[in-house]
């Protein structure tokens, strides 16, 4: 191997390192909810409609990991009728839907528009 | 030059083969794909595969380099979410031209990171590629360096001779906005062998055509459509970093969302006489809901 190749690789190697690194280095979301998200309401509240759309969101995105009880797998996938979850508000749902948890294998869902995570939030508040 | 329809020269029995193995893709137990996957084919987002979940993907694209025989190429891509910040991929890439032939071009290893946890309004992702693939490959998944349509004219027989041992490495920087995904890509990659770096870029922007969920399953319901637009190019190498014989593309692209998978094209139009004048892509992907689980004795969800 020529000692550019050897650059090459050791860049390679470095920015793997790096990443994994990074990666690794994480902690609970939970306890870091900005105020400004804590404290934000749904716009949806008035809609009827909002619970069965996010009934719908759920079983597109959600239901594969979490089931469609909801109890998750009691494992690595948690139940989402729990106390933590019934005491949230709003906004801190919104906002762990917005933000994952990637260390712990929760996906970011930012790629959902923020109307349809608010009717998400409106069908979780629903089967607490 | 006479020219050849899009599908002359090719051998039937490897296109019966390809159209068989397509018809399986529906048999398998897919599940719905997850909602607003960005319709891109060249750029990418910050959205990494779920962890656990497999996506099998097939992008082909079409075209006709000028003075030459009309191609089609496809990437067939299996995606795999090791951890909710870590996603690798393997491509299994082929082409084939008009009245020349039909090749298995080689296959490409990538691994995308998130390297922060948390949602910003930029979020990085480092992309790590590793590709053993023969100068025959006309995919086209990034544009770099001095690429054109010269090297998509040269013949199969000489071409598949060549092979290249590359790395590309990227970094992804991806925003979502207001429903909007904006998302940009600036490409470094490097031949093992002897070639110095070349560079490209990929933006892309998209947008679901409708964000509040209709709340009724349904197939033609604007939330099911993605639409938008990509830009991609190279930049030159080391040894001459400029616009000069390079070419670069400008696409719209719309996705569809099924029940059982997602269909996405783009027309994309060259943007200099080093271009293509239109390269088409059809994408199809679906989706293996978490797979380690097949393989537990306990706990499988199946």
């Amino acid at each position: 191997m020529t000692p550019r190749n050897c650059r090459t690789l050791g860049l390679l190697c470095l920015f793997i390192g790096a990443a994994l690194f990074l990666g690794a280095a994480s902690s609970s979301p939970w306890a870091k909810i900005p105020a400004k998200d804590h404290a934000r309401t749904s716009p949806l509240t008035s809609r009827p409609d909002s619970v069965s759309a996010g009934a719908l969101i759920y079983k597109e995105n959600c239901e594969q990991c979490h089931r469609a009880d909801a109890m998750g797998d009691g494992h690595k996938k948690p139940a989402l009728r729990t106390e933590r979850i019934k005491s949230a508000t709003d906004g801190d749902l919104e906002w762990f839907i917005r933000q994952g948890d990637l260390g712990h294998g929760m996906p970011s869902w930012s790629r959902l528009p923020e109307a349809q995570r608010w009717q998400l939030v409106a069908y979780l508040r629903s089967i607490q | 030059m006479v020219r050849s329809s899009c599908f002359s020269g090719l051998n039937p029995g490897r296109l019966s083969l390809a159209l068989f193995v397509l018809t399986l893709i529906p048999a398998l137990p897919i599940s719905s794909l997850q909602a607003q996957e960005k319709p891109y084919f060249v750029t990418y987002s910050h959205d990494l595969e779920e962890p656990g979940n497999l996506e099998i993907e097939t992008k082909t694209a079409l075209g006709r380099p000028a003075d030459s025989h009309h191609y089609g190429a496809l990437a067939s891509e299996l995606e795999y979410g090791v951890t909710g910040w870590w996603t690798s991929e393997l491509y299994l890439d082929g082409q084939t031209t008009g009245q020349e032939s039909t090749l298995f071009t080689g296959f490409r290893l990538e691994n995308r990171f998130r390297p922060l946890m948390r949602e910003h309004w930029i979020n990085p992702v480092l992309y790590v590629e590793y590709e053993n693939i023969t100068g025959a490959d006309k995919n086209m998944l990034e544009v770099v360096g001095h690429d054109g349509q010269g090297d998509l004219a040269e013949l199969n027989a000489d071409t598949r001779q060549e092979h290249e041992h590359e790395a590309e490495l990227k970094l992804i920087l991806s925003s979502n906005l207001k429903a909007w995904n904006i998302s940009e890509n600036f490409i470094a990659e490097k031949d093992l062998g002897h070639e110095p770096w070349e560079f490209g870029y990929a933006f892309g922007a998209s947008r679901p055509l409708r964000t509040l969920g209709s709340g009724k399953p349904c197939i033609f319901c604007l939330e099911k459509f993605t639409a938008g637009a990509e830009m991609y190019g190279g930049l030159g190498d080391v040894a001459s970093l400029t616009l000069a014989d390079t070419s670069h593309y400008i696409a719209p692209i719309i996705g569809w969302q099924l029940p059982k998978g997602r269909l996405s094209f783009s027309t994309g139009f060259g943007l200099n006489r080093n271009s293509l004048d239109r390269v088409y892509r059809i994408g199809w992907a679906s989706e293996l809901p978490q797979i380690s689980t097949w393989f537990r004795h306990n706990g499988g969800a199946r």
